[in-house]
């Protein structure tokens, strides 16, 4: 049950992009086709629980007890980033047709503040590890669904003349606006 | 390099946020009111500013393969100064900002200047462009928080001009996409006529 409401309130309630506005610049950057972002959702997910399993350890294990709280920031980032590395350089020795699936989105992942965002997250929720996981996955599905429901809204734009002023960048700002809006219908689902 | 120009560019013409969209999750998250906004800018000037300083002196000393770990590195060190001090001297707005103080290590913004331009120029130069950057994203942050701040709960920097409510949505996540569309049209029409090509 603990496990469901943890899985509804991360996907719907407070959703990681439109709610707690993590992730946005692949929202915005990869979102112009649904493939793309399929992708790049699949990767996200990869990464983040990877990146959860690790940051909880180092931060129960070794940053608590020996009181080293304050270089979570510089452990974090750091771990991260050698961990989207090492993903990568493995990815492409085992599986080949994966790498060259989610490998151009590899590199993009370490700047992506979601990944250390949710790793922040889970701490500061006080969660065990396999709340943290289950926490980690509901967030990178979350991520998934609202990136790919843009990019479907975002390639039936292609096909509209907004005005002059509003092309581009403008017009996908206030269409994610009217989307987070639809997601707050389902806040107080979850108290 | 003209200083007087490598000092005006940040606030239009290479806004961070209006222009270039750079570190998006910030400027939406935390402009809820003018105050955080400016708390937030100041906040990540101060990051884009040192690491700028620190990475232009050793960057002839770096070598190029690790060049991105370590600029990570001394980003991450001056967040986390910014962390503590803000937790000592700000408390309140500490617990607004919440993980976005945490988060400006992988705010784009910082590690594009110092790989992009602290990198390559002198001490003089990359400190400008780091005040100058800095300075265009508060003022960015302080528009948004402002337009939103009034909107949505009808005050200036809490000080109240309507009675009763605003436009609560302008508060909420939603407003922030549609106040930040809004205001990029608005910057892309005087940049227009500002710089015309």
């Amino acid at each position: 049950m603990e496990y469901i409401i943890i899985i509804i309130s991360a996907v719907l309630v407070s959703n990681i992009v439109l709610a707690q506005f993590l992730g946005i610049c692949p929202f915005l950057g990869v979102s112009g086709k649904v493939s793309t972002s399929l992708g790049m959702s699949a990767a996200v997910m990869f990464v983040m629980t990877l990146a959860t399993i690790v940051t909880w350890v180092i931060s129960t294990y070794i940053l608590a007890p020996f009181s080293i709280t304050f270089l979570r920031t510089i452990s974090y980032i750091l771990v991260i980033a050698s961990l989207v590395q090492m993903v990568e350089i493995i990815m492409k020795k085992i599986s080949p047709p994966l790498y060259q699936a989610l490998g151009i989105y590899l590199p993009l992942i370490t700047t992506n503040c979601a990944i250390l965002g949710v790793a922040l997250l889970t701490i500061s929720k006080n969660f065990n590890l396999l709340e943290g996981i289950v926490y980690a996955i509901a967030n990178a599905i979350g991520f998934g669904l609202a990136m790919m429901l843009f990019a479907g809204l975002r390639e039936h734009m292609d096909l509209m003349e907004p005005p002059k002023g509003m092309r581009g960048v403008p017009i996908a700002l206030v269409t994610a606006g009217i989307l987070a809006l639809a997601f707050m219908g389902f806040s107080g689902l979850v108290k | 390099m003209n200083q007087v120009k490598n000092f005006t560019k940040g606030f239009i013409k290479e806004n961070p946020v209006f222009v270039l969209l750079l570190g998006l999750c910030p400027v939406l998250a935390v402009t809820s009111s003018a105050e955080n906004g400016l708390g937030m800018g100041i906040a990540t000037t101060f990051v884009l500013v040192s690491s700028n300083m620190v990475v232009s002196l050793f960057s002839k000393f770096i070598p190029s393969k690790v060049r991105i770990p370590s600029f990570i590195v001394i980003i991450a060190s001056f967040v986390t100064i910014v962390e503590l001090v803000m937790q000592a001297f700000a408390p309140a707005l500490f617990e607004a900002l919440g993980i976005f103080i945490p988060l400006i290590v992988v705010n784009c913004i910082v590690l594009g200047r110092a790989e992009g331009f602290a990198s390559k120029n002198s001490f003089v130069s990359s400190l400008v462009d780091g005040l100058s950057i800095g300075l265009g994203f508060t003022m960015a942050l302080f528009i948004l928080g402002s337009v939103r701040e009034m909107l949505g709960a009808g005050s200036i920097l809490n000080y109240k001009f309507i009675t009763g409510d605003g436009i609560l949505v302008f508060i909420l996540s939603p407003g922030a996409f549609i106040a930040l569309g809004y205001l990029i049209a608005l910057s892309n029409r005087v940049k227009k006529s500002l710089y015309k090509s």
